[in-house]
């Protein structure tokens, strides 16, 4: 028990960052995955064939290629694309790219391409009538969207999101292996310079477990908030 | 773009394929007894059993796939006891290491898969057979199992492409399979993006075949329930 002291004498402080770390990753990767999906979605249900084509080309690659590949892409091809734009603009020096923007960017690509599927789902079961409604009625596009589809795409989708985040989270243990310090790379510094490897991976699985647990009381709040009047 | 990096790389990513091919198969066989087991478990009134079989479900769903594997490559060593036993033949080994945890993370969710399939199959059938004499074994295997399969297919074909993604976490601990190929020629040439679109490639390819078997079967085992 002494190994999780706070301090200098255990690895207590060291291992609650780390867990705010994956905390920070999780919500960051989400929150690009839902600026993908906001743009993925309307290719995916649009008419023109080759919008069609790239919004289902995203989420296809995406979903059916490992993990751990698209991070590696971005973590050895993210610099130097970032090299190749600004020896555009004329900068040749090396820049080498924030870890956890690597990850969270890689992680966010992934849990974009789930979330994708979901607001997709969820707008395509919205009852028809409700588009046309609102469009007889005469709202503006703003009121269209953010006041009458969205609230009712959300009920629908978030009870999916909640899966899409679990993925996000235990995706995040992956990014471990870009040097980001995390639940997992945290738990491996620790693990290597104690040589207790079984109980530092186990604690590692309790924290996970307790994140997902917390996450899903605090989703279930949300689906009863949107989920009011049915 | 560097094709020639591209042509030279293919034999040796579908080399590493046969890796991660046998240790897909591996998982999902040993997986899908495990599931079946796990589910049966769930349907038990004890409330014992039933709680253990959630338990184990909820553990391996919960936590990430790299900190199963790392908890039994990394960790089981360390039990001065299992090194004693014919257990330590197994567990020294990256690949076998590999295959249980994988095992283990597929059975759990393919317990959920089952039993959910198992809860689907309306009471009125089972009341029916039993009223007429079927004994309960047969109701078992022939009539609960193969309305499972039918109900679970198209779930379980998600779980076995996303296993397929999950042995991809087998370079992890040194295994060379796809990935880790992949990961072995980018580090090598820094040429991250020919080596994805190969890799990747063979990924999708592999996709879309699990996608399509499952597409049939589901055709064949079609009917009204």
């Amino acid at each position: 028990m002494e190994l999780l002291y706070f301090g200098d004498k255990g690895w207590g402080d060291e291992l609650f960052f780390a867990t705010l770390m994956t905390i920070a990753v999780s919500i960051t990767a989400m929150i690009i995955g839902f600026i993908f999906a906001a743009l993925f979605t309307p290719l995916k249900l649009s008419n023109n064939k080759i919008l069609n084509i790239i919004g289902n080309a995203y989420t296809t690659v995406i979903r059916g290629v490992p993990e751990l590949l698209v991070i590696y892409l971005f973590f050895f091809g993210g610099s130097g694309a970032i090299m190749f734009v600004a020896s555009i603009f004329g900068y040749n020096d090396y820049i080498e790219i924030n870890a956890f923007l690597t990850g969270s960017f890689s992680i966010g690509i992934i849990s974009g391409a789930y979330s994708t599927e979901v607001f997709r789902g969820a707008l395509q079961s919205i009852d028809n009538g409700q588009f046309e409604a609102a469009k007889v009625l005469g709202f503006n596009k703003y009121i269209y969207f953010f006041k009458i589809i969205l609230p009712q795409m959300l009920r629908l989708a978030i009870p999916n999101l909640s899966n899409v985040w679990q993925i996000t989270l235990k995706d995040t243990s992956l990014i471990s292996v870009t040097g980001l310090v995390e639940i997992m790379r945290q738990s491996y510094i620790a693990a290597g310079s104690t040589r207790d490897p079984l109980f530092f991976y186990s604690f590692a699985a309790v924290l996970y477990l307790l994140l997902t647990y917390l996450s899903m009381k605090i989703i279930n709040r949300l689906e009863i908030k949107y989920s009011r009047g049915y | 773009m560097d094709f020639d990096l591209m042509f030279t790389s293919f034999p040796k990513l579908l080399g590493a394929t046969a890796v991660t091919l046998k240790l897909l198969f591996a998982s999902l066989f040993f997986g899908l007894i495990i599931g079946l087991l796990f589910a049966i478990l769930r349907l038990n009134k004890n409330i014992f059993i039933n709680k253990f079989a959630y338990g184990y479900s909820y553990v391996f769903r919960g936590t990430p796939l790299l900190v199963q594997i790392f908890i039994i490559y990394f960790g089981l060593g360390q039990i001065e006891y299992l090194r004693s036993t014919f257990l330590w033949v197994i567990l020294k080994e990256p690949y076998w290491c590999a295959i249980i945890a994988f095992t283990l993370n597929t059975g759990a969710y393919t317990s959920e898969i089952l039993r959910s399939a198992f809860q689907t199959i309306k009471p009125g059938i089972i009341e029916a057979s039993k009223s007429l004499g079927v004994s309960n074994k047969i109701i078992f295997f022939k009539i609960q199992i193969p309305i499972a399969i039918r109900q679970s297919l198209p779930a379980y074909g998600n779980e076995i492409i996303l296993m397929m993604k999950g042995t991809s976490l087998a370079s992890t601990v040194t295994l060379m399979d796809l990935t880790g190929v992949a990961k072995y020629i980018i580090s090598t040439t820094f040429k991250p993006i020919e080596v994805f679109i190969v890799a990747g490639g063979i990924y999708l390819f592999m996709t879309f075949i699990v996608h399509n078997i499952i597409k049939f079967l589901e055709k064949k085992y079609y009917f009204n329930s």
